[in-house]
């Protein structure tokens, strides 16, 4: 019973068992309909889907996204609806795998019939349910920042795109004098593309790109990077990295004595909820690009806290993604109100200049791109674990996904 | 020059870590050859209990070092219990044992995100820890890289003593090489597992203390390692301690050396095809035990 053999099974099995969790995603083949799916609006309510992962690995995240856009559905509802409909929210779980995305959408927007749908976080899992809401017909919000270079006619994106959050960061960087900068980011489409584009960045303004470096999903070994990142003799750093490895890399980054004084870190996946898990220890005073703080001043952002902080718990923070979130659904209200309908081909119509006083400050709509415009921000980590802003924009920035407007951008679509 | 020394240090330190969360399963898996799958979340219960001790008594003072010894005792009897209640039932049954602790490692994950919430929690590092040691501008050590360098070697020394010099460490190896002639000879084999499977638990314990330096800590970090641990024990040769030590060393190195020059996907590749290479030529790993019960 303790033979060799027995021993050598073992690790077999091991291997296979590790092997089996590395690759436990499903494949969902999406049965193409020729015909849209039309929401039904025939009773006293309008059924909204909610799709964000509730279980695996993003589920930190998006479950916050959830929240925040259950809290807008609750607000609506209190003040009558829309178009005399109560809303009713079905949430759907992704549960981080892509796949489960696509058929998820599809059991939405086929047997629950609704009118729209919010939610998604990671890039992976808006381009796996994009073909589904376009073959479909229907309306998708999408809540989070991201790598631009997109324009589904059947999705509105409420977060960030690349000239409303980077370009900004990279502006604030040269304005700083930070002019040589190293690149760190997780292995995946959304950093990959931002630093080719700030790397075209760099190239038209004078700015040195002194590295590049990818770390895989979920890598907690920054050693080799921090070192890396060290002996560049950067001036600063441009953060891509998501999730976990954040926390790796800061810890790594104090211990190897570089700080926000030395060589500041400029962030684009880091908000309050993730400064509350690295800890402010070793994220104080470093940088953060986004549209919306906890602390940006103003009547509609103190409601959005104190309603959030009610419903959910004084000790959670809000964060920008989850304020997109809760916009989008205000927003595509307005453009139903404007529509007189909740026909997905009329709100489409409608969409053009419908504008929300928003937690973050006015927001519009851009018909064109279906994008929004965002006031950017950048901000600085607190020992209190909140971000305050060090810099706007002044006004609200036309999104710009293609970057068509920037000369050194050409090239990159 | 720096930069290699810089590296060379950065990879002895991967080593060290590698070699802390492995050091464990080289008793649990490496002498008792009990596959079992939910080590990780023994040391997830070790970096946890440093975040429970540092609510309970504020500041990181000494908090980490008093956490040692608890994370030990925590870890520990989770695996007693583990052992007792379930692995002991199933000793010759090696595919079960692997499906039902692979089981009990996710009724762990959950009851961690039950009772300390889905996202990362934080604990402050002791201040003496945070910082480090400049030996010239460009080549500095960091503290917590010493620490856990200083902490995986007086693990080894430890359980290198305790199975070389002491009566326990005698009747553990005793049933590892000859478990039914050991049994006859009056060593209490059911005893002497719970109790080699209380120190395996509770070395894991002491890696999650450590790991709470470098990493996040939650639900998932210890599934997040769990594959290097099994790695390293394997390649070391199962059943030998200082396989497992050299192997570790040798892994961090190779990776932190490769990595420097290309990138860390790419490192990670070729340390796997380097070890499925070593396999190959050695499949019982870098050192055999010989023992008189052979298949």
């Amino acid at each position: 019973m303790y033979s060799l053999r027995g021993r050598r099974t073992g690790a077999l099995l091991i291997a296979v068992a590790l092997a089996l969790t590395a690759c436990g995603s499903k494949t969902g083949e999406n049965e193409s309909s020729s015909s849209g799916a039309v929401a039904d609006t025939s009773g006293d309510t309008v059924k909204v889907g909610l799709l964000n992962s509730l279980s695996g690995t993003m589920a930190i995240s998006e479950v916050t996204v959830r929240d925040s856009i259950k809290l807008a559905v609750e607000e609506i509802n209190a003040s009558g609806g829309v178009l005399g409909k109560k809303l009713e929210p079905i949430s759907e779980d992704g549960a981080s795998d892509w796949p489960t995305f696509a058929e998820k959408a599809e059991k939405l927007i086929k047997e629950d019939r609704v009118a729209a749908v919010f939610g998604c976080w990671t890039s992976a899992s808006r381009k796996a349910v994009k073909p589904v809401f376009e073959e479909n017909k229907a309306l998708l919000f999408y809540p989070v920042q991201y790598e631009g270079l997109e324009q589904s006619p059947y999705i509105f994106y409420t977060g960030a795109t690349t000239n409303q959050q980077i370009v900004p960061g990279l502006d604030y960087l040269k304005s700083q004098g930070k002019t040589s900068v190293y690149l760190v980011g997780s292995d995946y489409v959304f950093p990959r593309t931002a630093n080719k584009i700030i790397k075209a960045y760099a190239a038209a303004n004078g700015m040195t790109i002194l590295g590049e470096d990818y770390a895989p999903l979920g890598s907690t070994e920054f050693g080799t990077i921090v070192n890396k990142v060290k002996a560049s003799k950067a001036s600063a750093v441009f953060n891509t990295l998501n999730g976990d490895s954040n926390v790796a890399f800061f810890k790594e980054y104090k211990s190897a004595g570089l700080t926000a004084a030395t060589m500041p870190v400029v962030s684009v996946s880091i908000a309050e909820e993730e400064v509350k898990s690295i800890g402010t220890q070793y994220l104080a005073d470093q940088l953060t690009a986004w549209n919306y703080y906890q602390t940006t001043p103003g009547a509609a952002n103190e409601k959005f806290v104190k309603a959030y902080k009610a419903k959910y718990g004084a000790d959670k923070p809000t964060s920008d993604p989850m304020e997109a979130a809760y916009v989008s659904v205000y927003l595509w209200k307005a453009m139903v109100e404007k529509a007189g309908s909740f026909e997905v081909a009329k709100v489409k119509a409608a969409s053009d200049g419908v504008t929300f006083e928003a937690p973050e400050g006015t927001v519009t709509i851009d018909g064109a791109t279906q994008h929004i415009y965002k006031t950017a921000r950048i901000g600085k980590v607190g020992g209190d674990g909140l971000i305050t802003e060090v810099w706007n924009s002044g006004s609200p920035v036309k999104p710009d996904p293609y970057l068509k407007g920037y000369a050194w951008a050409t090239g990159l679509s | 020059m720096t930069v290699i020394v810089s590296q060379l240090f950065t990879g002895v330190s991967i080593g060290a870590v590698l070699l802390l969360i492995a050091l464990g399963l080289s008793l649990t898996f490496g002498q008792m050859g009990v596959i079992n799958m939910a080590h990780g979340e023994f040391i997830m219960a070790g970096a946890y209990t440093v975040y429970v001790l540092q609510k309970v008594i504020t500041g990181a003072g000494w908090s980490l070092l008093i956490a040692l010894p608890i994370a030990f005792a925590v870890a520990g009897a989770m695996g007693v219990l583990l052992e007792f209640l379930l692995i002991r039932r199933l000793y010759a049954r090696p595919l079960d044992t692997l499906l039902v602790t692979w089981g009990v490692s996710l009724i762990l994950q959950q009851a961690a995100r039950d009772i300390f919430g889905a996202p990362n929690v934080q604990t402050r590092a002791p201040d003496a820890l945070t910082g480090n040691i400049r030996i010239t501008d460009d080549l500095v050590l960091s503290n917590n890289r010493l620490f856990i360098l200083a902490l995986a070697a007086l693990a080894v020394v430890a359980l290198t003593v305790v199975l070389r010099f002491t009566s326990l460490g005698r009747r553990i190896r005793a049933v590892v090489q000859n478990r039914d002639l050991a049994a006859v000879s009056g060593i209490p084999t059911g005893r002497v597992d719970r109790l080699t499977f209380f120190i395996g638990s509770g070395l894991a314990g002491v890696a999650g203390v450590a790991l709470t330096l470098l990493g996040p800590i939650g639900p998932t970090m210890g599934t997040n390692v769990i594959i290097d641990a099994f790695l390293v024990v394997v390649a070391g040769g199962i059943g030998h301690l200082k396989g497992s030590v050299i192997v570790a060393f040798a892994l961090g190195t190779l990776q932190s050396l490769i990595e420097y020059s290309t990138t860390v996907s790419v490192a990670k590749v070729l340390v796997f095809v380097a070890i499925v290479a070593f396999l190959q030529w050695r499949p019982q790993g870098l050192f055999t035990l010989r023992t008189r019960s052979m298949a």
